[in-house]
């Protein structure tokens, strides 16, 4: 059995991740120095740089975070769109017709959740 | 003993003259011809016991990788110090300046980190009046606030 998220979820996993993501939903196009500052000053959570580093590399795999080089500086922001899949895959329960699970991927077309009129 | 100099390693010595003074609003202290470069020194105007900030072009190949590496992931390379940071910070942006981090609120501190235009970040601070003390978790002994510790 294939598990398509086990990146999403792994990156979400860890506490201080989720704290690189709370810091980095307060603005985009931060840099590595200033997450670090956000982590120390706001969560007086002292990790090293290439740890914070490394963190940001598992959040990037599991698509939740961009990094852009802009000039000669390094920028980080939070894309959180892949955290609807989570939503979408386990829809509130007798509100529409749950999508079958099929483990050949998703349905061709995304199920229109309330259409009752 | 105390610090009379400190180094910033920049691109073009010509530029960053410019930089630090007509933007920055340092004034030159020293400006002497050695060799193919200059000892190009600028500090705060009208404070003679001001560290001087040594603008040094990147000789070394050390000097380069350095600079870069800190630039890379957005570590300033010193701390300048304000009295009204978002006074700076509006001043600064009009002129053109880009800053990769605007002022953010740490509590005891408000800090900012600008583009030097010279291969550099330098770092904003703003020290805080402290109106709580003990309100950022000191580990205090909490007893100094209380009226009746006399014996």
């Amino acid at each position: 059995m294939v598990d398509d998220d086990a990146e999403l979820f792994r990156a979400l996993a860890d506490p201080t991740r989720r704290l690189i993501m709370d810091e980095l939903a307060q603005r985009p196009d931060q840099t590595l120095f200033e997450i670090c500052s956000r982590l120390v000053m706001n969560h007086a959570v002292s990790i090293s740089r290439q740890g914070v580093s490394q963190h940001l590399d598992v959040l990037e795999r599991a698509g939740l975070v961009r990094t852009e080089r802009r000039g000669r500086y390094k920028l980080h922001t939070l894309t959180p769109a892949p955290l609807e899949r989570i939503t979408t895959r386990w829809p509130p329960t007798g509100s529409a017709s749950p999508p079958p699970p099929s483990p050949a991927g998703p349905p061709p077309s995304p199920p229109s959740p309330q259409e009752h009129p | 003993m105390r610090l009379q100099a400190a180094t910033i390693f920049v691109d073009d010595q010509a530029h960053a003259a410019d930089f630090y003074t007509r933007v920055l609003g340092f004034e030159v202290t020293a400006d002497v011809p050695l060799g193919e470069a200059r000892w190009l020194t600028v500090a705060e105007p009208g404070n003679p016991g001001a560290t001087n900030i040594s603008l040094e072009p990147k000789g070394h190949p050390a000097a380069v990788a350095y600079a870069a590496a800190l630039l890379e992931d957005g570590i300033p390379c010193c701390q300048l110090g304000v009295a009204d940071l978002a006074a700076e910070h509006e001043r600064l942006t009009a002129l053109g300046v880009v800053f990769t981090q605007p002022p953010t609120d740490f509590g005891p501190v408000t800090v900012a980190v600008l583009d030097d235009t010279c291969g550099n970040l330098l770092q904003l601070a703003q020290v805080n009046a402290q109106s709580e003390p003990g309100a950022d978790g000191e580990p205090d002994t909490s007893g100094d606030a209380s009226p009746d510790t006399q014996a």
